[in-house]
């Protein structure tokens, strides 16, 4: 090993280039402090540096957009004077090592970020992402992950509205954990994170500063997963939502009270981080004494106190006279707040430890200098990732639809969800499973008249992003608008977290840059900007890179939840119809299907109309809100069947379906039935209004009785609706135990 | 009518709870360190977390400054409701007969249930029918009734037994079923589920409304 492989600024994640770039900016070698903070700021998880150039390529104006990327979380306007402030973040590595606080810190710190805009949380989603169930590792990582988000969301009081888990053999060591965080405030009472007013005192508040997640964002989120990762244990943070629900309370009575300046919560890279961005953000430097802030254990280095990513901690920026009144508060949710440093006209980081100088940095070098990396994208040649195992033999159009319902990927998730509350806050008007997207009405306060609300869905199918990272990335936006048109919302905002593997490897850089291209025009088809997001790289096990996953979640309003759609079929004697895009093709490249048979993955993903996609959205929202649907469910994973299936599983109804009249116009056979791609919803109505719905309403069949009856190709088949919910009921238990 | 709901560190559902309470009558936070009910006609201690459930569920709340004067007010019969946390609260204080204990499953678990009124004795539920089915849910990891059998034989023949699952039960494996208990006098009542969750059709259910109307019933009938 040489001299340089073996250096202090190699084990924190830094490259020697990296590190005589430090060097010539300070115009001397950092001391240890000094290094351990640029080791994380100029890490990818704090720095982006792989990802920045081609995320300006993404949409961030809309006429909705209250706040854009920059913030703690970004914000539309939901009407009446409020705004939604939202975001969605991985932490994809700490849960991998440790599933049950991993997860549960990841809701924590996702629900930091929108109360530090001053926003209170009203709903959690989460995206999981692991290996097949018949793994013994799925099962613990996945069990422990709920466990975790549940715990955690749970005890805090925000309700668990969506959410959505996958099962592909590539998350099989690396698993996904996204988690998503939506909250309401007046629009006028945003807070920005910019430190402002040289002399205005810093207040730390919150839990003691530990030992726990020391290096998290350099050292485990920035690198590929491996087999000694049981050792990186120690970096994955500790969650108390006890701690996390006072301050909660006392972040959001501070901005009612008028007390702060700016807010900044603490997440990766701890002190560091937050104290640097908000100086760089508001021009100014800044000044922390480490010997006053609360400690957790005697004898923490300085260096360790500074990048502590010990949680429930927040940052704000005071005016001196506020200060008592400041701890007052803190004192009263039982809080520590502590003044550990102020404002200061020296654009420079200066760590104090009491009376002695341990680390002065230039903010610019530390937030802005970072080098930026250009990406060298390459088309494979050859598949990247080997086919899945054949797990479905069932081959008549009966048993494929129940062994789809039954499978992994499409079982119901009440598993999960059950685990979960979803209706603390008391505003949850479809809560999981009852429609496309969670609603939620936003005053919770039972009054005559229009209910106004807000509709919010998840999404992202890794596979198909894999087969095609352009096309399977507009897919998921698009399957995300689809959900908000279901129930009647028209999307307003968009927060995406890019889940990719090593970007420095050039197939993985093809992935992300064809990926955010596809992100970047299916948002312009839609006119929503990205508000915010997240990126999370080097996503690899020692069996190779995960599916490229990018997850969006999409916010949208509703005028009147009370008309809010549902996914299962209403009322018997109800048309049955497809409403479908022209450029509408199922095909069974790609699909559930297909991946259930061990075939390999499709090279590439038909085309989408963007503008017919939209046309069509828009044509079931207005459907949906004017009642002419009664029920919505958008045609995703398992196809048309499926789709019919879950809208009858869902109300316990039956239905007669006669796909004749689709067939040889949309396909036929079992591309028709059970093959994917975007442009496609099932619904149901009174057939004469249904009539209005023009060339793209194709009418199939009628609500009623207590079977599944499917004509299709001369073949007739019933199921029992009974025998459909009980398979999709048990798919999932059934896998786990 | 005034209703207090009370706010320990840690509380979830006392915002809900004001909210469900204002809808019968004006509704007031209660603190959990002062000891000032603040004139209030009945005291609502919600669901939630007190104290992060350290040590042992609503064992800390329990010597809350507020809970001395929950007790004073309840053992002169003023109505008190414990939801979930507050029912885990009212047995820790003695106010309530049994305790709960973790659910079979040992894991939080949510349902929209269906509850059936045993007996209209309670101030909380006298609004209603012998036999009515409120539809409410629940949602907790810690909600198994459990008293002794001679203690629950009393409670049987006192009518104390006051709500029990009837449909799609919660899997906490409460004793003989039991949703909801109350005290001999009838004032005070604690129950799992959550009716503040339940008073707008909107978001599920506004059976629960019963429970804080028949509180006002009652007051009213003695003003």
């Amino acid at each position: 090993m040489s001299a340089q492989a073996s250096a202090p600024w190699r084990a924190l994640g830094l490259t020697n280039a990296e590190y005589e770039l430090i060097v010539e900016k300070l115009e001397r070698e950092p001391n240890r402090v000094e290094l351990a903070m640029f080791s994380l700021m100029w890490s990818e998880h704090c720095s982006y540096k792989h990802s920045k150039a081609l995320l300006r390529s993404l949409p961030t104006e809309g006429p909705r957009l209250v706040m854009g990327p920059g913030e703690n979380a970004g914000a539309v306007d939901v009407g009446g004077g409020l705004a939604c402030a939202f975001k969605v973040e991985s932490h994809n590595h700490p849960s991998a090592v440790e599933p049950f606080q991993g997860a549960a810190t990841g809701v924590g710190g996702i629900l930091r970020d929108v109360f530090a805009v001053g926003a209170r949380p009203i709903a959690i989603l989460d995206s999981l992402r692991f290996g097949e169930p018949d793994s013994a590792r799925t099962r613990y990582l996945l069990e422990r992950a709920v466990a975790g988000i549940g715990h955690y969301g749970n005890s805090i009081g925000v309700a668990t509205v969506g959410g959505e888990i996958y099962f592909e053999g590539p998350y099989e060591q690396n698993c996904l954990v996204n988690a998503m965080c939506l909250g309401l405030i007046e629009t006028e009472r945003l807070i920005r994170s910019a430190a402002a007013g040289v002399g205005n005192q810093l207040v730390l508040f919150g839990a003691r500063t530990g030992r726990d997640g020391i290096g998290g964002a350099s050292v485990l989120a920035s690198a590929e997963l491996g087999e000694a990762d049981a050792a990186k244990r120690p970096t994955v943070q500790i969650g108390d939502p006890f701690e996390e629900k006072k301050l909660l309370e006392a972040s959001l009575e501070l901005l009612d009270e008028g007390l702060l300046v700016a807010l900044q919560d603490l997440g990766a890279a701890g002190l560091t981080s937050s104290a640097s961005e908000m100086a760089s953000k508001g021009e100014v430097g800044i000044d922390i004494d480490v010997a006053r802030v609360p400690l957790r254990e005697a004898g923490m280095e300085p260096f360790e106190i500074m990048v502590s990513e010990s949680q429930e901690r927040m940052l704000c920026v005071v005016e001196p006279a506020r200060v008592d009144e400041v701890l007052a508060v803190c004192a009263k949710w039982e809080v520590n707040g502590t003044v550990i440093g102020a404002v200061t006209d020296s654009r420079a980081m200066r760590i104090l430890d009491g009376e002695d100088a341990v680390g002065e940095l230039p903010v610019v070098a530390l937030v802005d200098d970072c080098p930026l990396y250009e990406l060298e994208p390459l088309a494979p040649t050859a598949p990247l990732y080997p086919a899945p195992p054949r797990t479905l033999e069932a081959t008549g159009v009966a048993d494929t639809l129940l062994g789809l319902l039954g499978s992994a990927n499409l079982a119901s998730r009440r598993w999960a969800f059950s685990q979960y509350d979803w209706l603390v806050g008391s505003r949850t008007v479809r809560r999981p499973e009852a429609a496309d997207a969670a609603v939620l009405v936003l005053d919770p306060t039972p009054v005559e008249g229009p209910r106004p609300g807000i509709a919010v869905s998840i999404d992202g199918n890794g596979r198909r992003v894999a087969c095609d990272p352009y096309r399977g990335t507009i897919e998921a936006v698009m399957e995300c608008a689809a959900n908000l048109a279901c129930v009647g919302a028209e999307p307003l905002g968009l927060t995406n977290c890019l889940n990719f593997g090593n970007p420095e490897k050039p197939h993985i850089a093809w992935q992300l840059t064809r990926a955010v291209a596809g992100l970047a025009d299916a948002c312009r088809a839609l006119d929503v900007p990205v508000v915010g997001g997240n990126v999370s790289l080097y996503n690899e096990g020692g069996e190779g890179p995960i599916y490229p996953t990018p997850v969006v979640g999409m916010v949208g309003g509703l005028p009147d939840a009370r008309a809010a759609g549902r996914l299962g079929f209403a009322q018997d004697g109800d048309a049955v119809a497809v409403l479908a895009a022209r450029s509408w093709a199922p095909a069974l490249g790609g699909s559930e299907l297909h991946k259930l048979r061990g075939e390999p993955l499709a090279d590439a993903l038909p085309a989408a109309d963007l503008g017919e996609l939209s046309a069509l959205h828009a044509a079931v929202r207005r459907g949906v809100r004017s009642g002419a649907l009664r029920s919505a469910h958008d045609v995703a994973e398992g196809g048309l069947a499926t789709a019919v299936a879950e809208a009858c599983l869902t109300a316990g109804r039956g239905a007669a379906v006669d796909l004749g009249p689709l067939e040889g116009v949309a396909g036929e056979g079992e591309p028709l039935l059970f093959g994917e791609g975007p442009g496609a919803f099932v619904v149901s109505g009174d057939p004469q209004r249904l009539r209005a719905f023009g060339d793209t309403v194709t009418v199939v069949g009628t609500v009623g009785g207590d079977r599944l009856e499917l004509r299709t190709g001369g073949e007739r088949v019933a199921v029992p609706v009974a025998e459909l919910a009980d398979v999709h009921a048990r798919g999932l238990a059934d896998l786990l135990h | 009518m005034r209703f207090g709901v009370v706010t320990f560190p840690g509380s979830c559902d006392d915002a809900d709870a004001r909210a469900a309470c204002s809808l019968v009558g004006d509704a007031v936070a209660l603190w959990h360190g002062d000891r000032d009910l603040q004139g209030v006609d009945a005291v609502v201690i919600p669901g939630g977390f007190s104290y992060g459930d350290h040590l042992r569920v609503g064992a800390i709340a329990r010597f809350s400054p507020v809970m001395a004067e929950i007790e004073t007010f309840a053992h002169r019969g003023g109505p008190v409701l414990g939801i979930c946390n507050g029912f885990q609260v009212l047995c820790e204080a003695g106010l309530l007969p049994g305790a709960l204990l973790p659910n079979t499953s040992l894991r939080f678990a949510m349902r929209q249930t269906v509850i059936e009124v045993q007996n209209t004795l309670s101030h909380w539920t006298r609004a209603c029918a012998g036999g009515d089915l409120l539809s409410i849910p629940a949602k907790h990891t810690t909600g198994r009734y459990y008293a002794s059998q001679p203690v629950l034989d009393v409670m049987e023949e006192r009518g104390q037994v006051a709500l029990r699952y009837v449909s799609d039960p919660i899997p906490n494996g409460s004793l003989a079923g039991i949703a909801g208990v109350s005290n001999e006098a009838g004032n005070v009542l604690g129950l799992m589920p959550h009716p503040e969750h339940a008073v707008d059709a909107l978001t599920g259910s506004a059976d629960g409304l019963r429970l804080f109307e028949s509180v006002a019933h009652v007051l009213a009938a003695a003003a």
